[in-house]
């Protein structure tokens, strides 16, 4: 298990006070100053060789990215954005960071902008996260008020922090989409490029940042990219929060460290499987976008982005769903493409006909009235989603059911012939309705 | 994507923010550049959602439309995107059920029974007016599964039993607070702690163990940050020249002498005040503000044809009065009103 001292949220759970004051006894705005005297490059470098990769998903390499804003700046401003609408099902850390441990995220902005030559941030939250939103504005508030941001801060560089906030749609977790939305505008995904790099808000260059990737960062720099190197396998660095969701003892968002096996991670922290691991049926390890494991696969597998992309799956947001055998795993991907159809921006045309209609086959499949040959159709238009859209969430869409298939085809199949042999079909019933 | 529309009737002919609500307003438009209005769309949506009592109605859509000088349909197309935004009335209370998987495996099913048993159809509100419900996708606090979010706030780890009992103390009258219905600490696995529990991470000794960073370079290299000694004469400096501006507008607000006439200064015309007040927005006069114009009207000063009949002497004049050394002229306010003034005519 890892150590308390080397965890980065140490409040994550609230027990302590999330104040300026408790929040520095922490370690939080200790040496920020001195970060920036070290120099941009020296901070793009350092996040480098920690080998923090971005923590919202796609898993890019965090220093990298901060690079490739322009290194001058024009007559656009630079902004950063922190991506803080989290939606995603199964993931729930962000929360946590933001209504707990909330200077370490408004920390991480200061630097982040700083090596991106920003002197203004945008904090995107999701509009449910409505607490979270009043303790973020009043961790600004303080901040601001100690001057340790804002005009003429003690850190040397002019720097502001806005809180703002979404209604309710998934899709604005995709930077383009959030950075439409931050403009006023329906969240719907620009096509790319140009990149957020080079023309993002208000056509400005702009950086889009998970919150915990930014909130590890000034951490990283005090303790040194060595420290957090030290956890996980090579390409696969640090620590992470892992949120545990669904059929375990004690479900939990817990700090671990990287590459820690699932098994581990589910009977450590969250009191094992519902009924033991023998009652495990299958996990989705990284948020309900990507493909689910079957038990066989969990066993062994390690949580990082590497191991899990071998099994055809993905570390996603690292929020883990995970499904005990009393689960009805059809109608529980079911529900998943629900979530995809409803949340669909109506953009791309395989997207927005798409999600629908597997859903539609799905919920037939779940009862088991359909054909057999429509596991091979919904397999078919699957694939015709993915890659096929603007932005990931038709990939998202379809990953969810070439998992189920790929792991669970017999019991889809199985489930057609029991209905078959109580109930012959009828010519015709089985018109995906609606 | 979901389609929805909206109820033109239940909303009347007429909206307006409650007068608390203004200055909620002004802290949203302040956070967006100038010319951005339009980012606050989503801010004061939510706004004027909460003056209207939890739903948007059409004249709540223009309204903002209008605070944002945006044209309505802009401001529609966001209302009708967005789900939080609801488009028919709601309870007092309106419960959303998260129904996404992670909940559904912890029995949100459950809880989607008792609403319809006890509130009824989704999206209607109940008899008594207190509460309505809707099934939503995930809230994104799938480990406190199952969660219902009730107007605010959100009630976590729910039963069907917790669940039951929350939704008849809400109609009956009784407040419930919201957090986590079980024994535990928000997110934190259930029982007795196994992690953070170092009480080290706490005391302060966490940042006195680290004295410099470490792999720093050994020289520092050239930074564009302000330094630190400096900060103070900058503060300085930038109290004085709020000082100097402050002494300016008091220079103006007094009553100064009248300057005297001579060849090439001159006061002026003075016009008689109208009597129903009707006069032109002077303030249209980029360079001249509120303060500006009362000074102008006591001079007898109140339309754009006045100012673009004024000459050099009066120009010069009013410089003088003004202690303006030449404003008049850099701001080009006669220019100005005489354009101004032919827009009138037309």
């Amino acid at each position: 298990m890892l150590e308390d001292k080397d965890r980065i949220f140490t409040n994550l759970y609230g027990r302590e006070d999330w104040s300026l004051e408790a929040a520095k006894k922490r370690g939080a705005w200790h040496l920020t100053r001195d970060m920036l005297q070290c120099g941009r490059d020296w901070i793009c470098d350092q996040i480098k060789a920690s080998g923090l990769r971005g923590r919202g998903g796609a898993g890019f390499p965090t220093g990298l990215k901060w690079t490739f804003m322009p290194k001058q700046v024009g007559d656009r401003p630079h902004y950063l954005v922190v991506n803080a609408d989290e939606s995603e099902p199964g993931t729930c850390k962000d929360r946590d960071i933001m209504r707990h441990d909330p200077h370490l995220l408004i920390e991480g902005c200061l630097v982040a902008s700083y090596a991106m030559r920003a002197h203004a941030c945008y904090i995107y939250l999701r509009g449910e996260y409505i607490y979270e939103r009043e303790r973020m504005e009043a961790a600004v508030k303080e901040a601001y008020e100690a001057k340790l941001i804002g005009k003429d801060n003690v850190h040397g560089w002019d720097f502001d922090v806005y809180i703002h906030h979404g209604a309710g749609a998934y899709i604005c977790g995709e930077e383009t989409a959030l950075l439409e939305s931050l403009e006023g505008k329906k969240g719907q995904p620009r096509l790319k490029p140009p990149f957020p790099a080079n023309a993002g808000l208000y056509g400005c260059p702009t950086t889009v940042n998970n919150v915990e990737s930014i909130a590890v960062a000034p951490t990283i720099l005090r303790r040194g990219a060595e420290w957090f190197s030290s956890f996980g396998r090579d390409n696969n660095k640090g620590t992470k929060v892992f949120c545990i969701s669904g059929h375990v003892n004690k479900p939990c968002n817990v700090e671990e460290a990287m590459s820690i096996p699932m098994k581990q991670l589910i009977e450590e922290h969250c009191g094992g499987v519902r009924g033991g691991w023998e009652n495990l049926k299958a996990v989705i390890p990284g948020g309900s976008s990507v493909p689910l494991l079957p038990r066989e696969i969990c066993d062994t597998v390690l949580m990082d982005f590497d191991a899990l992309r071998e099994v055809r799956s993905g570390l996603g947001t690292a929020g883990m769903i995970v499904m005990d055998n009393s689960t009805d795993i059809v109608k529980a991907i079911a529900r998943i493409s629900y979530f995809y159809k409803h949340e669909s921006c109506g953009q791309c045309t395989p997207c927005r006909e798409g999600t629908g209609w597997m859903w539609r086959v799905l919920e037939r499949m779940a009862r088991g009235e359909a054909e057999h040959s429509e596991i091979d159709m919904l397999l078919d238009v699957a694939g015709q989603v993915e890659g096929h859209t603007i932005c990931a969430l038709g990939d998202a869409a379809a990953w969810p059911v070439q998992g189920l298939i790929r792991h669970f085809r017999h019991e889809i199949e199985e489930r057609i012939s029991n209905y078959r042999i109580g109930k012959p079909l009828v010519q015709g019933a089985s018109v995906a309705a609606e | 994507m979901a389609v929805r529309r909206f109820d033109l009737e239940a909303g009347g002919d007429t909206f307006e923010f409650a007068s608390e609500t203004e200055g909620k307003i002004s802290f949203w438009l302040a956070k967006y550049p100038e010319d951005r209005k339009r980012s606050a769309v989503i801010p004061l949506l939510w706004l004027a959602q909460k003056d209207n009592g939890g739903w948007l109605s059409e004249p709540a859509m223009r309204e903002v439309a209008e605070r944002l000088e945006m044209p309505y349909i802009r401001v529609y197309e966001v209302a009708t995107f967005y789900t939080m935004f609801r488009l028919q009335p709601v309870g007092k209370f309106h419960v959303q059920l998260c129904g996404t998987t992670p909940c559904m495996l912890r029995g949100a099913n459950d809880l989607k029974e008792i609403c319809q048993n006890k509130i009824g159809k989704a999206f209607q509100v109940n008899e008594s007016g207190r509460l309505s419900w809707e099934e939503v996708e995930c809230l994104g606090a799938c480990v406190n599964g199952a969660m219902v979010q009730i107007n605010d706030y959100y009630y976590e780890d729910l039963t069907s039993d917790t669940f039951a009992e929350i939704i008849d103390k809400l109609e009956n009258g009784v407040e419930v607070e919201p957090g986590n219905f079980v024994a535990r600490q928000r997110s934190a696995p259930e029982g007795d702690a196994i992690t953070l529990i170092d009480s080290a991470l706490f005391d302060g000794s966490v940042p006195a163990g680290i004295s410099a960073l470490p792999n720093a370079p050994s020289e520092l290299p050239e930074s564009d940050l302000q330094p630190l000694g400096a900060k103070t004469a900058k503060v300085k400096k930038a109290k004085t020249v709020k000082a100097e501006k402050k002494a300016a507008d008091a220079a103006i607000e007094a009553t100064a002498e009248l300057p005297e006439e001579t060849d090439d200064k001159k006061r002026p015309e003075v016009v008689e005040a109208p009597a129903k007040g009707e006069t032109d927005n002077l303030e249209a006069i980029k360079g001249v503000g509120p303060v500006l114009v009362k000074k102008l009207n006591s001079l007898g000063v109140f339309y754009f044809e006045q100012i673009a009949a004024w000459g050099e002497p009066e120009m010069a004049w009013i410089d003088e009065y003004l202690s303006f050394k030449g404003r008049v002229a850099r701001e080009r306010w006669i220019p100005q009103a005489q354009e101004l003034a032919e827009k009138k005519k037309s």
